[in-house]
Order: structure tokens, then C-alpha cells, then sequence
């Protein structure tokens, strides 16, 4: 059976000229870039030119980009990074309540450290308001990180405006931006914002390869010590041939930007209006517009995600879901609570993340089976209109 | 996580699936707060023997197997043989479940309980 794979938002395939760039690194480019002899030079160099490269696609200057291990670690290195350095300034840091668990956690690691974090509410569709992230600012607040777009619902944030507010208090400005490049553009000059997050298996790389940009002069410490690599800001010896493939993917990325852009977001639109218009009780989560062109999100009312995934899966679909079922928690998705879904509701989401190579007839194979599986779900759910189990969860069964 | 063939078996086709209408004993247990709600309906006869038994459930893959088989398990079986089944008779019929899906069976085990009690409520009446 032919697989279709909508969880793009989760990982991506490796293209094959990113794995053609990546593979002399693999097999003969083996030297140590901190050695002085000619293996070491040619590792250096081919760091190097990856480096422009992804200066290039946020329009960094490349002294500016630093490797790391994962989107993650970059989020954990801005955030401690810049509470360490700063803390002397205040201890007050501003984020919101739809990031990834990469910043939420380690905000929630710096309250027990004895800094303050405000998490400001988003709207129904998950934007956060100007006018919050104003009142929330503090004469001791030291950074504001707030993500680009988010993983979930694919909303995305007014961060050149967020940068504008924050630049004129002089507070440092941080913003996860994993899910946005390769999918809108990302210019960190234009954008005003100081630190900013990146992964390569998001935009058909490798899996652990990630990227911190830093401002020049932005004060932050490091968060892992060891040798001199990275200019002395983060240590360890580099992953030559990742980085070599973390810099083709995004030049590529950047080259096919607008072509890839309006094909994801034409088949997104195929596929919500198809399951908007074939399936009764469905919400779509995150906005209309201000989203990610190969984002969509859905709440089916009445049944569970996990149950849905597993019926995609035998019909050779991947999808992905905030159900609490999926994650081994027993919390739905914090970014469905967010946006104000019962929980019974969030429950239900079903998250098709769209690709650069997903087909018109992959989406209408999916628009045409779908219905089929909810409505066999909910056949066995004890759950319906007529008899909902508590009022209050489905308070808008209508809702569309 | 993976789930084995016998639970995906019982989630693709479910034994006993759908509200039953001459049910004299009904229990529902579980929260769509936690994901999981599960209704079980039994037919028990006269001499306490149940008849037949079916399942709605609202919840993941694991909830749902669970509650076909363990349906499957107790028709046929006095109240007390079914008030008596322990989730882990319904792990093991599954061919076991992934460690954070467990409360699943638990459930299935509570609500076959709680239909039971319905219908010892309904006797006395």
C-alpha cells in the first residue's frame, strides 16, 4: 500500500540533493574543523559555507549562526542563555501560552530557579494581543519569547510587530521560528528579533541539527561548555556533514520558497474545505488565514484522536493528534486548551501537516475516506448530540 | 508505542458494539476530560447469568479493544464470575497493552462493575 504522509510539521523527509550535499561529509570529509592539517581545513571550510548559506535564508550576517544539536537545544540556549547573563537586570520573562514544550518547559525550569515568567493567553485562534504583551511588560523584564508560528494549529504570530514593542523597551527578543522557515519568510533585520530557533529536519534535512541565530552584541551565556567551537559559544565537535546538509536544505528551502508556499496552501485549502463540507460536528482549529500554508487542524466532536489516527494509519495515512492518548499524558494539547477547546473537544483533534511533494490526489484520497472513519467512530462513542455526556464539553455543537 | 494484532483486531472490528435496548443493567465510567468514557450494556437473565453484553466507548485504540474483548469475556458468565474480572485478565487476552494505555482495561473492568450494580439496583426495586 502506497503511504501518504500529512505529519510534515512533525518531521520531514530528507531531500535527496540535501542527502547528495550531506554524503562526501559522511564518508570522506572525516576531519576534526578544530584540526590545523588539510582534513581538518576542508571540514572547516565546508561549515563555513553552510554557515552563509543559512545566514543567508534569514538574512543574518553569518557570524551570527550557531550550530546545535536540535531546534530544542536552540530554545533551552536562548532562554537559559539569556536569564543567566541577564538576571542581574531582572529576573521577568514574557512568553506565551501555545509554545512548544521545548520553551514552555524550560520556562516552567526557571521559575523553580527563581525568575518570573508571564505566559500570555492567545485568542481563539491562538494570536496573542499587542496590547497583552504591553501590559505585561515589567521594568525587570530581560526577554520575551514568543514563537513564530505555532506547531499545532500553524497560527502565526505578528512577530515583526511583537519586535517593534520589544526593541523599544530594549528588552532582548527571542522567538522560536522551527515550523516557519522554508514555509513564509523569515528575516531576522526586518523581523527586529534577537534570537531565533531553527531545525533542519523540518525543512527536508536531517533530524539533529538545529541552529541558533544571535544578534551581534546581544549579551548571552552559554549553555554547553567545553572546547572552542562556534566561536567559542558552544562546544563540541562539530556535526560536519548535518551542518553541510542543514545548509543546502535551507538554501533550498529559500530557492523554492513561493513555489512550495502556494502549492501547500492550495491543497490545504482542498482539504479543509472537503472535510468541512463532508463531516458533520468539525471544527477547524488555529486561524483561516494567518496560518502556515500546509497546516490544517480539526476537532471532530464526539470521539477520540488516537482512534482516529489509528484508522488513517491502516488506510496508509499519517496524521498526528493532541489527544492526550498520543503523548502518553492524560492532558489533552496545552495549544487546543489554550485556544479555549473543552477538553473533551481537544481530545478529538486530528493535525494533517501538508508537504512540498504531498498530491491534489493524496488530499482527495484523505477528503474521501475520512468520513467514513469518523463516522464509524462515532457510531461507537457513547457520546453524541442527543445524549452528550456533560453539557458543558460540547457547548457548541453546532460550532464550524 | 505499539499495540499488538489482538487489540488491533478488536479496534478495526469491535465484538458487541452499539447500545443494546433491552439492557437491565447499564454502567458508564471514565470522564471526556481524560479521554476515555466507556458504557457497557448487559441482558442478565433470571438466574443472574448474562446473556449478552455490548460497548460504547469513547476513547483511544486501547479503549476500545478493551472493551470488545472484555464484553466478549463475561457473556455467558454469572454476575459474580464478571464482577470478579481484573484488568489484567483483559491485558492478557489482548496479548498485552502498552504500559500507559493499562487504564484502559481498568476501565473496561469498572464498567462491566457499574453495569452490574445498575442492575442489582433495578432487581431490588
Amino acid at each position: 500500500m502506497k503511504r501518504i504522509y500529512l505529519d510534515h510539521a512533525a518531521t520531514t523527509p530528507i531531500d535527496p540533493v540535501v542527502l547528495e550535499a550531506m554524503l562526501p561529509s559522511l564518508t570522506g570529509n572525516y576531519g576534526n574543523p578544530s584540526s590545523i592539517y588539510a582534513e581538518g581545513r576542508a571540514a572547516k571550510k565546508s561549515i563555513e559555507a553552510a554557515r552563509l548559506q543559512i545566514a543567508n535564508a534569514i538574512n543574518a550576517d553569518l557570524r551570527e549562526i550557531y550550530f546545535t544539536a536540535s531546534g530544542s537545544e536552540a530554545d533551552n540556549w536562548a532562554i537559559k542563555g539569556i536569564a543567566m547573563k541577564n538576571q542581574a537586570k531582572g529576573k521577568h520573562i514574557i512568553s506565551t501560552t501555545i509554545e512548544h514544550h521545548a520553551v514552555l518547559h524550560t520556562c516552567q525550569y526557571l521559575e523553580k530557579q527563581g525568575f518570573e515568567v508571564t505566559y500570555l493567553p492567545v485568542d481563539e485562534y491562538g494570536l496573542i494581543s499587542l496590547d497583552d504583551l504591553k501590559k505585561a511588560i515589567r521594568k525587570d523584564t530581560i526577554l520575551v519569547s514568543i514563537m513564530f508560528a505555532n506547531n499545532e494549529i500553524g497560527t502565526i504570530e505578528p512577530i515583526k510587530a511583537i519586535g517593534e514593542i520589544v526593541k523599544e523597551k530594549g528588552i532582548i527578543f527571542h522567538t522560536d521560528a522551527v515550523q516557519a522557515l522554508g514555509n513564509i519568510p523569515v528575516d531576522v533585520k526586518d523581523l527586529n528579533v534577537d534570537l531565533l530557533s531553527l531545525s533542519a529536519h523540518k525543512i527536508y534535512g536531517p533530524k539533529g541539527i538545529g541552529v541558533l541565530y544571535i544578534r551581534k552584541g546581544v549579551p548571552i551565556d552559554n549553555l554547553i561548555h567545553g572546547g572552542a567551537q562556534e566561536r567559542k559559544k558552544r562546544a563540541g565537535t562539530e556535526n560536519t556533514a548535518e551542518i553541510v546538509a542543514f545548509g543546502k536544505a535551507a538554501e533550498f528551502a529559500i530557492q523554492h520558497l513561493e513555489e512550495n508556499a502556494v502549492h501547500m496552501k492550495t491543497l490545504r485549502e482542498v482539504l479543509i474545505k472537503g472535510i468541512m463540507e463532508k463531516i458533520p460536528q468539525v471544527r477547524l482549529n488555529g486561524h483561516p488565514e494567518i496560518r502556515l500554508p500546509g497546516n490544517a487542524n480539526f476537532c471532530f466532536d464526539y470521539i477520540e484522536g488516537e482512534s482516529i489516527l489509528l484508522s488513517l494509519d491502516i488506510i496508509g495515512v499519517a496524521g498526528s493528534s493532541g489527544s492526550a492518548c498520543t503523548s502518553g499524558s492524560l492532558e489533552p494539547s496545552h495549544v487546543l486548551l489554550a485556544i479555549g477547546l473543552p477538553a473533551g473537544v481537544a481530545h478529538g483533534s486530528l493535525r494533517l501537516s501538508i508537504g512540498k511533494s504531498t498530491t491534489l490526489e493524496e488530499i482527495n484520497y484523505v477528503v474521501d475516506n475520512l468520513a467514513e472513519i469518523i463516522e464509524r467512530l462515532r457510531k461507537m462513542s457513547p457520546i453524541t448530540a442527543e445524549c452528550p455526556i456533560d453539557d458543558a464539553v460540547f457547548d457548541k455543537p453546532d460550532h464550524h | 508505542m505499539e499495540y499488538t494484532d489482538i487489540v488491533m483486531e478488536n479496534f478495526t472490528c469491535p465484538k458487541h458494539v452499539g447500545e443494546m435496548k433491552d439492557a437491565n443493567g447499564v454502567g458508564q465510567v471514565g470522564n471526556p476530560t481524560c479521554g476515555d468514557i466507556m458504557k457497557i450494556f448487559l441482558k442478565i437473565d433470571e438466574n443472574d447469568i448474562i446473556r449478552d453484553a455490548s460497548f460504547k466507548t469513547f476513547g483511544c485504540g486501547a479503549a476500545i479493544a478493551s472493551s470488545s474483548v472484555a464484553t466478549d469475556m463475561i457473556i455467558g458468565k454469572s454476575i459474580e464470575e464478571a464482577a470478579n474480572l481484573r484488568n489484567s485478565e483483559v491485558v492478557d487476552a489482548l496479548g498485552g497493552l502498552p504500559t500507559q494505555k493499562i487504564h484502559c482495561s481498568v476501565l473496561a473492568a469498572e464498567a462491566i462493575q457499574a453495569a452490574i450494580l445498575d442492575y442489582k439496583k433495578n432487581k431490588k426495586k
